[in-house]
């Protein structure tokens, strides 16, 4: 119940967003492809910040995951061009593809073992790696990105549903048309005859990143609620030493807990790479506030113990949605910052004031 | 029975402070009952009893903590009530607890001078040079060696407890209340305190001193007052009192009807610890306990009890010994190992070591068991609330469902989530470390009964306890703790609860 409510509040915001920006840009918002865009961009952020949640959950914090997405997708893209030479694909794509999801695990592992190992505070080591991480990308190929030009398939690929053959026509005043002559199922293959002048076929369907959030959605829920490791990032998160009196291996899990988050790093960042065909030593920066900012408006706490897959799915969807709508409305990208801002500290201020409601109800029985 | 002495011989001369009549309750436990305490100007007036007798209620509200239900206070000759803690300050009176507080990072001198420092010249500035001077000064004419700019941090135990005693003299305080001073103090260092404390008295300031040490107070203190389920039972001057006089004051009570009987059956040795000893104070301890048996643990505050139970359950690193279960060696490195091997420990501090508070009864009861009940790989949350609403049963836990969090429940009531956790280890040996701290009598009547109910199953149980009457009530044998080391390993039956206090609380020569 306590739970259900603290999570209709961002749920409700973003009810409240989908709504106001359906009334006032029904064109441009409430269409398909909008909303597709949306998902496939938050889908980036979207995996990350499942991680992040799992930290947040420990009583963590990692601010490194930006510098090891860039770090990750550097090393699999430079792993696809050693072995598939200056325009990889293939086998050397899959092979630079699983190369950068482990470098995130390692990452990751990194991270742990310091925290645990050192008894280091997880904001001092990982704001250490945080620069580390960046410095290595920025060192790897003197600051220049790596071109993967095949690289498409994670970040444009899609799950084929129906296709459309479409002609452009040349309007008598000059402009082009586009018209849709004949839906088909994906399986369908039309007369090749017909793919002459200016006729067609464009496949639809669900973009091939969104599904790689929603099986990593499935994981990292199953797993927060239905395993060991899940219980127990919630128990040291709550009382460190409360859990480790009861048996919890309290560093080896947190091992697994920011290895895990390294993992999901890795994967976004296969998927950033392959949606700009190219490894970007600079991708991520200042991304851990953004994630940061999802899992926390879902209600997630940083003093740890609370916090859900769910609540952090619904808050990266939020700030998703307020970028995708003040785009649309044509507010800039700085004043995007601002909103940003109020928002995460609206969304904690409201979530504290009706937990200590709730609080001061329950003393008063 | 004691008799208890309730005509006023009360020390005479001149009265530094006088309480008179104070009573101060907390919902259903009278903490303090009509309670009359005068010190004299000038002397060392011992103050003792056991845990929860009220002596910390009595300080607490003579410092202006708690207020009192009823009584008053005087202080030389005039009445004071005090709201707040800063205005018994005022009238003379400090306070050195057993945490100390001082600011470790700044110096002795910043320290000593802390909310009162000297204005300089300038506004906002404070004289530094002058408050070093005033410390140095200060600390020379107690004839105390230290050097008034060293940071506290790097100060041992002994040289904090006289920093806290210049702050004292620095607020001009008339009446110095010391509690456990030598708790944590070696030797040396608590027979330095104790030439400070004479030369404090020598200058005509009282001392308030809280020792369960007797042989200290024997030797230092003028007067002592003996408090015993929150009455004064007797005061007197200390040359008039010997150490077992004053041990039968502290606690002539009669055990009642309260334990259950018992009728276990004790078996062949389980438990048998080998020359334990930990960096935690422990000094090779060794002990058997057999199956079915209760062995209770008594012991002063620092004695080393919740020390021994932390090496046995891989909480501190061992520095030797050998731990036997049912003749099989353990090899114990954490807590998690002394699970699977078969031992469960109930910790004193339920909410710091304990629960985890904000989270769901159900997962506090199954966290340390999933394996156990066959949820090593995958959870299954409805199989888990029923287990573990079973087991809430047994201990009879009010909750409005497994699902609540552990937060919404009473002390009691989370106490018993922890024993029901331990209860589903259905562990061979179990450590019960202060199971009955804090929580209302029926509730101790409860656990008491299980116990009973444990050790009729063939549990070992190792039972630590700072009451002597329910360690008399409920144990077979009782292991007595003294700095560290095993002082007395006696069957209830043929022992009092004097020897055990006197085995606690005296050096043995």
């Amino acid at each position: 119940m306590n739970k259900f409510v603290r999570q209709l509040l961002p749920f409700g915001s973003l009810m409240l967003i989908i709504c106001f920006l359906a009334a006032y840009q029904p064109d441009t918002f409430l269409t398909l492809d909008n909303f597709l865009n949306v998902f496939r961009r938050s889908s980036v952020n979207g995996i990350i910040a499942l991680g992040m949640t799992y930290v947040i959950i420990s009583g963590g914090i990692d601010l490194s995951v930006g510098s090891m997405l860039a770090f990750s997708g550097m090393t699999g893209a430079l792993a696809m061009i050693a072995v598939g030479g200056e325009d990889p694909r293939g086998i050397a794509l899959v092979i630079g593809t699983f190369v950068g999801i482990f470098t995130g695990l390692f990452c990751g592992f990194l991270n742990g073992a310091l925290i645990t190992k050192l008894k280091l505070p997880p904001f001092i080591v990982t704001l250490g790696t945080m620069s580390a991480f960046r410095g290595i990308s920025y060192v790897m190929n003197d600051g220049q990105p790596y071109n993967v030009p095949s690289y498409k398939y994670l970040g444009d690929g899609i799950i084929p549903l129906w296709k459309t053959v479409e002609e452009t026509v040349n309007n008598i005043d000059g402009t082009l048309q586009k018209e849709i002559l004949q839906i088909l199922p994906p399986w369908k293959s039309i007369d090749p005859e017909m793919i002459s002048n200016g006729i067609k076929i464009v496949p639809h369907g669900i973009p091939i990143s969104i599904v790689i959030f929603v099986v990593f959605v499935v994981i990292a829920g199953f797993l927060l609620r239905y395993t060991r490791l899940g219980r127990y990032t919630y128990a040291i998160g709550s009382n460190r030493e409360a859990a480790f009196h009861a048996g919890v291996s309290v560093d080896r899990n947190l091992i697994y807990i920011y290895s895990l988050t390294g993992l999901f790093v890795g994967v976004a960042a296969m998927i950033a790479t392959s949606r700009t065909v190219s490894a970007q030593p600079t991708a991520g920066i200042s991304l851990e506030l953004d994630i940061i900012a999802a899992v926390v408006i879902g209600g997630a706490s940083l003093s740890g113990g609370r916090g859900t897959i769910t609540g952090t799915i619904i808050g990266a969807m939020l700030i998703s949605f307020l970028r995708n709508g003040c785009t649309l409305l044509g507010i800039s990208t700085n004043v995007q910052l601002i909103v940003i801002g109020a928002i995460i500290i609206i969304a904690v201020a409201v979530d504290q004031l009706a937990r200590s409601k709730a609080e001061a109800v329950q003393n008063s029985h | 029975m004691i008799q208890v002495n309730r005509k006023d011989n009360s020390p005479r001369g001149n009265i530094a402070l006088r309480m008179t009549n104070v009573s101060k309750r907390f919902g259903p436990v009278q903490a303090l009952a009509d309670v009359s305490f005068t010190v004299r100007a000038g002397t060392i007036h011992a103050l003792v009893g056991e845990n929860g007798a009220g002596k910390s209620t009595l300080m607490k509200v003579l410092s202006g903590v708690y207020k009192p239900d009823k009584g008053s206070i005087e202080i030389n000759g005039r009445p004071y009530a005090f709201d707040k803690p800063e205005q018994a300050l005022a009238a003379g009176i400090s306070m050195i607890y057993q945490e100390l507080d001082l600011a470790e990072d700044m110096t002795v001198t910043e320290n000593v001078f802390l909310g009162s420092e000297l204005p300089g010249k300038m506004p906002f500035v404070v004289d530094s040079k002058a408050m070093v001077k005033k410390t140095a000064e200060l600390a020379k004419k107690l004839d105390f060696d230290l050097n008034p700019t060293a940071v506290v941090e790097n100060l041992s135990t002994g040289d904090c407890q006289i920093v806290e005693v210049l702050k004292a003299l620095m607020r001009n305080a008339s009446i110095i209340v010391m509690d456990e001073p030598t708790s944590s103090l070696s030797e040396s260092d608590a027979e330095r305190l104790f030439k400070v404390v004479r030369e404090l008295r020598g200058r005509g300031i009282s001392i308030i001193y809280i020792s369960h040490r007797l042989e200290e107070i024997v030797d230092l203190a003028d007067d002592v007052t003996v408090l015993r389920d929150g009455m004064v039972v007797h005061s007197e001057s200390v040359t008039k009192l010997d150490i077992p006089q004053i041990v039968r004051y502290m606690v002539g009570r009669e055990l009642n009807e309260f334990f259950p009987g018992r009728n276990a059956t004790i078996g062949d040795v389980c438990v048998r610890v080998e020359n334990l000893s930990s960096a935690g104070n422990v000094n090779s301890v060794s002990f058997e306990i057999k199956s079915g048996e209760i062995v209770g643990m008594a012991g002063l505050v620092g004695a080393g009890r919740t020390e021994v139970a932390q090496a046995i359950f891989g909480i501190d690193k061992k520095s030797s010994g050998k731990i036997f279960l049912d003749g099989r060696e353990l090899k114990i490195n954490s807590p998690a190992d002394a699970i699977s091997s078969d031992i469960a420990f109930l910790t004193e501090d339920r909410k710091r070591t304990g629960l985890c508070l904000q989270l769901p009864c159900s997962w506090n009861i199954t966290l340390p068991n999933l394996v156990e009940i066959g949820m090593k790989n995958i959870i299954n949350p409805a199989k888990e609330n029923k287990i573990a609403a079973e087991v809430a049963e047994r201990v009879s836990i009010k909750w409005l469902g497994p699902n609540a969090s552990v937060d919404s429940l009473s002390g009691g009531n989370q106490q018993k989530v922890l024993i029901a956790r331990w209860l589903l280890a259905n562990s061979r040996f179990m450590i019960f470390d202060e199971p009955t701290r804090g929580i209302d009598v029926g509730a101790k009547k409860e656990i008491y009964t299980l116990l009973n109910n444990l050790a009729e199953q063939g549990k070992a149980i190792l039972f630590i306890s700072s009451e002597l009457p329910e360690l008399f009530g409920i144990a077979d044998r009782i292991l007595i703790m003294h700095r560290g080391r095993l002082a007395g390993n006696l069957k209830t039956a043929e022992t009092t609860q004097e020897e055990v206090m006197h085995l606690a609380a005296v050096e043995k020569n």
